[in-house]
């Protein structure tokens, strides 16, 4: 039974991570072969430094990335902060509704609405091109923002309300105890909702290609670059998005780890 | 104004969602005392801390602190503190910080701070342990860094809400002794909330019993006991049977089908009355020398004494006794004068103070339903 189970995981890990061990295997090829490894090169990714679209579309992506996680973590804890203080259980739970649904909602129909709107408001303000950097930053945050409250709303929930009282009780405006007390003890959810929303970002590609403009992002650039012929910089470019996200997600996982911890300690020490 | 009443509460009530909290509660808090309010769950005690701590303002009514009004004034600028029924300890700082935490608010030169952490510490008892994580510790350890933390801000009153319930009973007793030693050195007022009788009978100064959003009586521990106001602060603190009486003339009643001498005065000529007797002023002599007869219908060996119920005439009595009885055996009951108690008829005449319904078990489990 034991051998089997085993065999089952290595062939899921098989079938999930053997595609990108090919590709990562071929970004090292010093040929253009897809058939045959002639030898170990770093050629194509010194291709990619050289190479400036796909620089100024790394550039965009990162930008991108960063100020909408950025913005997104600032809205969605707020949002967080302020779905919990509704009173009412129905428009509480209509509001969270009601953000969760751009996380349900397909991609493309996200996409195509977004460009929509946008091109309709930017005629009634006179701009002919009105997709841009603005618009794909506007269109990330929209969907970073459920993923946020979504990470933030359970820390807070765990947080004891008697901390706001204390902190008050020893002198701290509402405002002061909030950013005493209440923040540092959500801030594993703060710090998880915000690498989850910069790994989205990163590597959207439907939504942010109806939204872009000429402001491409890098998986767009990639996909217009497999349009013409797939060449190994793509996998190098590929290569190097994988072990990034690669990353984020382990360090994801460990502060989900610590913050567990630390939950179950602090019910072992109330007893 | 009288200087000697820090806090005072005028005409206090509350409501929320339309039900009433506390009803036109009025109540003189004088500078320095220990004064603990005890009620059943939902009687309004924690309620009327979080007035006075600022947590919620009063529909109508007045809260008055050193003689000046403070309605409408935040949390954060009165001179009280309040130690939380669950600590409220913060999980992200060790215990230092804790303890310094009102003191950063303050803005206290880091020395300052240092000595005076330092002195709380020592005053709880838990020196040394500065950098411990608030996780690492244990409950009773978690009281103390929580007391440390609200008395470093030197408040006027200190607020305490149910803070021993979480303890168990060993350290809960010795908390008790600890709190009053620290109200004794700090000679600052505290006002203690708690649904535990003989905790209430131990701390206080004045103990102020509440039920149903009103004060039912405030008095000393002693008067609270000996003299109980109504049926209700009868049955609450210790126990009691509570018979229907009717007193003949003063200083002579009638109950059970018997008459007595006893110690009140002041009542109408024949007025239906309320008669307590605690258990153990019950004398158990034999069936011909007995003021009342009855027979035995439980026993229960509690260590210290036996608790028997005696059924006289249909009315089961309370009885404690160091003398082994059997059940069916027929007893003489023998009340001394200054074991009866005698108390107007009030809205809760009749509805405690008879133990045909009672057995240990559902004893407890009215005290587990008590936690909130």
């Amino acid at each position: 039974m034991k051998a089997l189970s085993r065999l089952y995981i290595a062939l899921i890990l098989l079938f999930l991570y053997a595609p990108v061990a090919v590709m990562i295997v071929f970004s090292f090829n010093s040929s253009s072969s897809v058939w045959v490894f002639e030898g170990f090169s770093f050629d194509w990714y010194k291709g990619l430094i050289s190479d400036t679209t796909m620089l100024t579309a790394l550039e965009h992506t990162l930008s991108i990335a960063v100020s909408s996680a950025l913005i997104s973590t600032v809205l969605g804890t707020a949002a967080a902060v302020g779905i919990l203080a509704i009173r009412k259980k129905l428009a509480s739970s209509a509001v969270m509704s009601i953000t969760n649904i751009p996380m349900m909602n397909a991609d493309i129909v996200t996409g195509v609405s977004l460009m929509l709107l946008f091109i309709f408001v930017g005629n009634l303000f006179g701009l002919h091109e009105s997709l841009g950097k603005a618009t794909v930053l506007i269109a990330h945050i929209t969907f970073n923002l459920p993923y946020v409250i979504l990470s933030v709303m359970p820390k807070l929930r765990q947080t004891d309300a008697n901390l706001v009282d204390a902190a008050m009780d020893l002198g701290c405006t509402p405002f002061k105890a909030f950013f005493k007390v209440i923040l540092p003890s959500i801030s594993t959810g703060i710090i998880t909702g915000a690498i989850m929303a910069f790994t989205l970002s990163l590597d959207d590609f439907v939504i942010s290609y109806f939204t872009c403009g000429k402001y491409q992002t890098l998986p767009i650039v990639i996909y217009n670059m497999t349009k013409k012929s797939v060449t190994p910089d793509t996998y190098a470019l590929s290569t190097i998005i994988f072990i990034a996200v690669f990353v984020l997600l382990i360090l994801y996982n460990m502060l989900q780890t610590k913050s567990e911890k630390q939950a179950a300690m602090r019910k072992v020490g109330a007893k | 104004m009288n200087k000697e009443n820090i806090v005072q509460l005028k005409n206090i009530s509350v409501a929320f969602d339309e039900q009433v909290i506390l009803d036109n509660l009025s109540l003189d808090i004088k500078d320095k005392e220990f004064i603990t309010f005890l009620g059943p769950s939902g009687c309004g005690k924690t309620t009327t801390l979080r007035l006075i701590a600022g947590f919620l303002e009063p529909d109508e009514g007045d809260v008055l602190f050193e003689g000046k009004k403070i309605n409408g004034v935040p949390a954060y600028k009165r001179q009280v503190n309040t130690i939380f029924q669950r600590y409220a300890l913060f999980p992200h700082l060790n215990v230092y910080e804790n303890v310094a935490f009102g003191l950063r608010i303050k803005k206290l030169p880091e020395n300052e701070i240092k000595q005076k952490v330092e002195e709380m510490l020592k005053l709880v008892n838990l020196s040394g342990l500065e950098r411990r994580h608030i996780d690492t510790l244990s409950g009773g350890q978690q009281q103390r860094v929580a007391i440390a933390r609200a008395i470093a801000n030197h408040p006027k009153v200190l607020l305490l809400d149910e803070p021993l319930a979480a303890l168990d009973l060993k350290l809960r007793k010795d908390m008790q002794k600890e709190l009053k030693k620290i109200q004794q050195q700090l000679g600052i007022t505290f006002v203690f909330v708690t649904h535990d009788q003989e905790e209430a009978l131990t701390m206080s100064d004045r103990v102020v019993v509440m039920d149903g959003g009103k004060i039912q009586q405030v008095g000393t521990p002693q008067d609270i006991y000996n003299e109980p106001q109504n049926a209700f602060v009868a049955d609450f603190i210790g126990e009691s049977n509570i018979v229907d009486g009717k007193m003949l003339k003063d200083f002579y009643v009638e109950f059970s089908g018997a008459k007595f001498d006893c110690l009140d005065k002041g009542f109408d000529k024949n007025e239906l009355v309320d008669v307590v007797v605690r258990p153990e002023d019950v004398d158990i002599v034999p069936v011909d020398k007995g003021m009342l007869t009855g027979v035995v219908t439980s026993v229960s060996f509690l260590g210290v004494h036996y608790e028997i119920i005696v059924d006289i005439g249909g009315f089961k009595w309370m009885i404690q006794t160091t003398d082994e009885h059997f059940v069916d055996d027929k007893v003489g009951l023998y009340i001394e004068p200054d074991a009866i108690h005698i108390m107007k008829k009030s809205e809760y005449s009749g509805l405690y103070g008879d133990y045909s319904s009672y057995s240990e078990e559902i004893d407890h489990l009215s005290d587990i339903i008590e936690e909130e």
